[in-house]
């Protein structure tokens, strides 16, 4: 693996989010959707965790990471440097890693700027338990990681941006609403439904519960979306 | 050294290049000229990589495009049709971007910087965005990015369309200022665009190569037939329609008629030249010659027989 590749793709991208407006339209706003229904309850109920927080976030992923993965690859698609890209001496693994890992890069920054909660958190309130919020940190970073890599696929099959959003966000939704339809489902099933369900993950790893089932879950989700991605780019080549 | 051996490309249903061959030597230019659609582009991507042929090979030296892309790729620089650009980057960041996938670092890209910004004429542009730079500049950069790792071979996919008179001359100098060390390859739908330019021509029709030659062999392989035409004075229609007798060489066309001026076109073949033999015969029979314009056929009409010919069977 060509790390030195992949670092430049991945450099090259970040710049591009933070070159154009679109990195802090899409901090700005993930910021203030997190920070007005967390700090809307968090005096209220007057409780010492960020629970109202990882509550909200998963929410916000759901439009806020397609927003940020469409343009990964179909803007290149779009305007047609894919061809420049194509006909370098760089491998197509390498191209959708340093994509995916900026992508990736942009989500945790948001995500970084929540810990001004923390820090709210941690000088008003008592008997904080830090080891769950570290555990919900972790399982918002392995879920983003997740849906910027479902995002980064949806954003190879078409050269339209607001296509790839469109596709991205109804394949977040449907691993996010899967758990919520194990009523609906028979119950040989309905194991299965559960395991494929991002919440049921997310939950267990919030409740503090780190568990390897989990962290494969995540990651086999990211390398499939991420093997997919090649696939397409790749039988493009082929068409 | 470019050696291509039946290549072809389909899209489904459709055949874009049909079992293509041609070499193409070292320091050579070479001209890839044919109408939209005929193939030309689809034949570039297939060279650079970027698309897999569907039958066929294609070599450069020993390396062949399927099995060592990557090390082809590295002695490529490709310039694609209608020069995409990042248009949000700044000049040399999107060198220094192509140039790092190259492995060209530090002081290496900064000695390779000021060869391509002295090549290419980017004085002046380097620390604009890309969007803010003229047409003309933007076809620098994207030649510029082409050569930034100084390739052996440059494959340009329509390097000159879009720009005005002026641009297409400088960016002609430069080809041919390149093509003294490099193999160049490429591509117009323009005849006038890359004749002043390349060594050889390749005309490409339908997806088949319909020719390949210097202009001159080009010129001697598919001229036809000279058309003559004249304008008289006091010619007897008799005497135009029988010409044939008197003078072999020639053939009798057409004949229009307006007030007392006849207007007569003739055909002989283009190793003749009968226009002695047709003054006497006009002196003879009294006709007053008012003009004699011979007409041959041109590279520009070559390329149009060559590529409207087999429109009209599709």
């Amino acid at each position: 693996m060509h790390m030195h590749n992949i670092r430049i793709i991945y450099k090259r991208e970040l710049d591009g989010y933070f070159n154009s407006p679109m990195a802090y339209i899409f901090l700005v706003i993930f910021a203030v959707v997190n920070g007005y229904f967390f700090t809307n309850t968090f005096f209220l109920f007057g409780q010492s965790d960020l629970r109202m927080l990882f509550d909200i976030v998963p929410l916000v992923y759901l439009f806020f990471i397609p927003a940020v993965s469409m343009g990964l690859i179909a803007k290149e698609n779009n305007i047609g440097t894919m061809e420049t890209i194509s006909t370098l001496p760089l491998n197509t693994y390498e191209f959708v890693l340093g994509k995916f890992l900026a992508g990736f890069f942009l989500i945790l920054i948001g995500l970084g700027a929540t810990a001004i909660h923390f820090i709210t958190l941690a000088s008003v309130g008592t008997n904080v338990d830090y080891g769950a919020i570290f555990s919900g940190y972790l399982g918002l970073a392995l879920m983003g990681a997740m849906y910027t890599a479902v995002g980064t696929y949806a954003s190879s099959v078409t050269d339209n941006q607001v296509v790839a959003f469109i596709i991205g966000v109804f394949l977040v939704l449907v691993f996010y609403m899967l758990d919520k339809t194990l009523v609906f489902v028979p119950h040989s099933i309905a194991g299965i439904i559960q395991f494929l369900a991002v919440d049921y993950h997310l939950s267990n790893i919030s409740r503090g519960v780190i568990d390897s089932r989990n962290l494969i879950y995540f990651f086999s989700v990211i390398g499939f979306f991420i093997f997919l991605t090649i696939q397409t780019l790749e039988v493009r080549r082929w068409k | 050294m470019i050696k291509v051996t039946d290549l072809s490309k389909n899209y489904g249903a459709v055949e874009a290049v049909k079992s293509i061959s041609f070499n193409i030597q070292d320091g050579e230019i070479v001209g890839f000229l044919g109408a939209n659609g005929a193939g030309k582009t689809t034949t570039l991507k297939m060279m650079t990589g970027y698309l897999v042929p569907t039958s066929g090979q294609i070599e450069f030296n020993d390396l062949n495009i399927i099995d060592d892309a990557h090390e082809i790729q590295k002695q490529i620089g490709y310039l694609p049709e209608l020069n995409p650009l990042y248009m949000e980057m700044r000049v040399y960041e999107y060198l220094e971007f192509l140039a790092g996938i190259r492995k060209i670092i530090g002081r290496q890209f900064k000695e390779a910087l000021s060869r391509v910004i002295e090549e290419c004429g980017l004085r002046g542009v380097v620390h604009k965005n890309i969007a803010d730079c003229s047409k003309g500049y933007r076809q620098r950069i994207g030649l510029a990015a082409a050569m930034i790792h100084d390739p052996k071979i440059l494959i340009l996919d329509e390097p000159v369309t879009g720009l005005d008179p002026n641009q297409i001359v400088e960016i002609r100098g430069l080809i041919k200022q390149l093509g003294k060390e490099k193999l160049v390859f490429m591509s117009s739908h323009i005849l006038q665009e890359i004749q002043a330019t390349v060594d050889r021509i390749m005309i490409i029709n339908q997806g088949e190569i319909v020719a390949n030659g210097t202009s001159d062999e080009l010129m001697s392989n598919f001229m036809g037939n000279v058309i003559l035409n004249m304008e008289v004075k006091g010619a007897a229609p008799e005497t135009i329609e029988h010409i044939q007798a008197k003078v072999p060489s020639v053939k009798f066309v057409s004949l229009n008629t307006s007030n007392d001026i006849q207007q007569i076109q003739f055909e002989y073949g283009k190793d003749q030249d009968p226009r002695e033999d047709l003054f006497r015969y006009a002196v003879e029979n009294h006709w007053t010659i008012l003009k004699m314009t011979p007409h041959t056929t041109n590279l520009e009409d070559i390329f149009r027989d060559l590529t409207t010919e087999s429109d009209a069977h599709a």
